[in-house]
């Protein structure tokens, strides 16, 4: 009996190495790794960006995919950990996976980079491309470049320069508020310089750092904005940061404009609600009344039906870029091999699904794309959170017109 | 003085919505002797009740019918699960209300999902009450803190005046003669969890639509309300009064006094300069650390007076 049940097994196990190991040679599908927080406080945000990659990859599966082959994506959660985010590295190696994309954090981004690097150093022949999808400090395209790390989202300087020329004429004296922490501190940091640039009649009447995701009644801070006088609030904050200060601005009647940077995510149009209209601002990728405005009823008509089928509004647009940027450079490369496509994806330009010319900069692998400044606001045709108001777009910034300098010095592999 | 007086406000407002929250706490602390971690879920789950309740029968029967689910699930929790852990120890009672927040904040994210929810204060109250100074105060804090006053009250009055009060009262600081004068113990047990419970949810009712009514709020709630249950003192309700409104205040006025060690160096005559050593330290604005500022007065409080402001037993 045992000897049977002995003889089982081996056959088993003999079956399942045969098939797992059929990834080296797979003809089958392009695996792309995932990882993000997919459990504790920030669930949420992984749990929709993994949600929109689904709906995105059953989209470019069906036009083509890329050599012939669809793409698969395997996530894995990282819990907010860079630690863990190494994890989902080494699993993805050992599964031969050509690409790794991370969008939350840049702690963890960071720590991927040096990763990746020192993985592909040692192991040419199992080498693997790191595409941040959402990790935005500034130094990642800078001091901490490397060659194997691709950003597909705009920096903080960036998205700090958008907002300073989206700043009307009339305003002249603004309020920053931020989290003190690294990314926060990168928002202080760059917008007092883009307005001391851009905008030198702008003064800063106040410049605040709140704890990191402490502090519940911002009552008081609106109390300080408004005796500072500040006709415009300028604030990084995302999460419950951004919300309670929000409402605790709407509920004291603070007469202000709201110029934010994650207002339109998860929570934001809930927060701002009908008194909020024409009052909030965001700086974004994208929103679903972009195409409505410029026409495109093709995006327009693909973006309804995600709405339709899921209970949050659409917002990555930049995660559709991401592949239809894949599936270019490995078309023009000819192969999934890491370093091939790597090569041909550095200096490619290609359309977006909103119609702009999108760049991918050879110099320090920073995507250079359009951006907008949206208000929130009554009138427009895709509401947001069921509230009855959406967002509109206000500014348009063209992809040329945030092409900064870099300090990137990579190393380039020749084989 | 005009911020003085806003930031008072301000102040007394947040200060009552943490004595709400810790009133029901420090009843269930001083009684059973176990810090209960499920304490700030209970909150939790009162505005998610009174979310989904408004939404059919109106925001006012949601008030009440909110808190009293609460109390029912403090009473079921309490008769059915806690007592049996009870006889195995503090640990273990510890334990098991830090596993029960774990399973209700799960639960809370499956049944209504990971984004904020819209739970709204109802239109009767979105308005401003006053205005001070060219800010409003808006009519809802003014009924928070009306809510807070009359909950003090009825409790002050629940626990000074009526037969089961003194029971409870006597509980809090001599559980066990209590006990041997005949007293139902586990019975009072169970209406103090229970109260404690429908208390923590009534915290939640008004204090959901004031704040944001999200899956993380237990755990963000949680660590200030222990700071002040153990600041106020164990068996001791006034202490508790007291220590939410003197940490509403810190906290609040912390925000809006912009100075640091620097500044008060520098009336001394002393100046501070970028390398006079710890110069990072010294000029910190009060407003950066003003959230850490409630655990700092924690540890000096354990440090110096162990039982708490107005504290009558020991922990």
């Amino acid at each position: 009996m045992v000897h049977w049940l002995k003889r089982i097994t081996s056959t088993l196990l003999a079956l399942a190495v045969t098939f797992s190991t059929g990834a080296v040679y797979a003809q089958g599908t392009i695996k792309v790794m995932y990882t993000d927080p997919l459990s504790g406080p920030f669930a949420q945000v992984g749990d929709q960006n993994l949600q929109q990659f689904k709906y995105i990859i059953d989209y470019i599966n069906g036009r083509g995919g890329a050599l012939g082959r669809k793409f698969e994506l395997v996530s894995f959660d990282n819990k907010s950990q860079p630690s863990e985010a190494l994890l989902a590295l080494k699993a993805a190696t050992d599964q031969n996976i050509p690409v790794i994309m991370q969008c939350s954090g840049s702690n963890i981004a960071a720590a991927l980079i040096e990763g990746v690097d020192k993985h592909n150093e040692r192991n040419p022949t199992n080498r693997i491309v790191y595409v941040n999808c959402g990790a935005v400090a500034t130094e990642l395209t800078n001091e901490k470049c490397s060659f194997w790390h691709f950003r597909m989202d705009a920096h903080v300087g960036m998205k700090a320069e958008t907002m300073v020329r989206a700043l009307p004429k009339d305003v002249t004296k603004v309020y920053l508020l931020n989290q003190d922490y690294l990314f926060g501190q990168s928002v202080q940091r760059d917008m007092k310089a883009f307005l001391t640039k851009l905008r030198p009649d702008v003064k800063v009447v106040g410049d605040e750092l709140i704890p990191l995701g402490k502090v519940k009644d911002f009552s008081p801070y609106v109390t300080k904005i408004k005796a500072s006088g500040a006709q415009a609030l300028i604030t990084g904050n995302w999460g419950p940061d951004m919300t309670l200060l929000i409402k605790a601005g709407m509920d004291s009647g603070l007469d202000i404009r709201y110029y934010t940077m994650y207002a339109h995510l998860g929570g934001g149009a809930t927060a701002i609600g009908p008194a909020g209209n024409g009052k909030v601002r965001s700086v974004m990728a994208f929103h679903e009344n972009i195409a409505v405005e410029t026409g495109k009823t093709d995006t327009e008509g693909w973006t309804r039906q995600f709405r339709a089928q899921h209970d949050f509004d659409f917002y990555a647009a930049g995660f559709r870029t991401i592949f239809e940027f894949l599936q270019a450079a490995m078309n023009k490369a000819g192969s999934a091999d890491p370093l091939k496509f790597a090569q041909a994806l550095e200096g490619l330009t290609i359309t977006d699904m909103l119609g702009y010319q999108v760049t991918m900069r050879k110099p320090d692998h920073q995507i250079l794309s359009e951006y907008f400044v949206g208000v929130f606001t009554k009138g427009v045709k895709y509401d947001s959170e069921k509230t009855g108001l959406g967002w509109k777009t206000e500014t348009t910034v063209l992809p040329k017109d945030l092409d900064q300098p870099n300090t990137c010095n990579m190393k380039r592999p020749t084989s | 003085m005009e911020v003085l007086l806003v930031s008072l406000l301000n102040g007394l407002v947040y200060g009552m919505l943490l004595f709400m929250l810790a009133s029901g706490l420090t009843l269930i602390f001083s009684m059973m002797g176990v810090l209960n971690f499920a304490h700030a879920s209970m909150y939790m789950l009162g505005a998610y009740f009174a979310f989904s309740v408004s939404r059919v029968i109106g925001f006012w029967p949601a008030l009440v019918v909110a808190p009293v689910l609460c109390g029912g699930l403090g009473a079921l929790i309490e008769m059915y699960a806690l007592r049996r852990v009870h006889k195995n120890g503090h640990i273990a009672e510890l334990l098991f209300t830090v596993g029960l927040a774990f399973i209700i904040e799960k639960s809370v994210q499956m049944a209504w999902g990971l984004l904020p929810v819209a739970y709204r204060v109802p239109a009767v109250l979105d308005r401003p009450l006053f205005h001070v100074y060219g800010s409003n105060f808006h009519a809802y804090r003014g009924f928070m803190l009306l809510v807070s006053a009359v909950m003090f009250g009825l409790i002050w009055l629940l626990l000074t005046r009526t037969r089961i009060g003194l029971v409870i009262q006597a509980a809090l600081t001599h559980p066990d003669m209590v006990g041997a004068l005949g007293h139902n113990v586990p019975r009072v047990f169970t209406i103090v969890f229970a109260g404690g419970s429908a208390l923590a949810g009534l915290a939640g009712v008004i204090g959901g639509n004031y704040l944001v009514t999200e899956p993380s709020m237990a755990v963000t709630m949680g660590p200030i309300v222990f700071v002040v249950v153990v600041f106020g003192g164990l068996g001791s309700l006034a202490g508790c009064f007291i220590a939410s409104l003197i940490m509403g205040l810190v906290q609040t006025f912390a925000v809006v006094l912009d100075v640091s060690f620097a500044d008060l160096l520098a009336h001394l005559g002393l100046k501070v300069t970028s390398a006079t050593p710890l110069a990072e330290f010294l000029t910190i604005p009060l407003p950066r650390v003003g959230a850490l500022l409630p655990y700092l007065m924690l540890i000096l409080v354990l440090l110096l007076k162990p039982r708490g402001l107005m504290g009558t037993r020991d922990t």
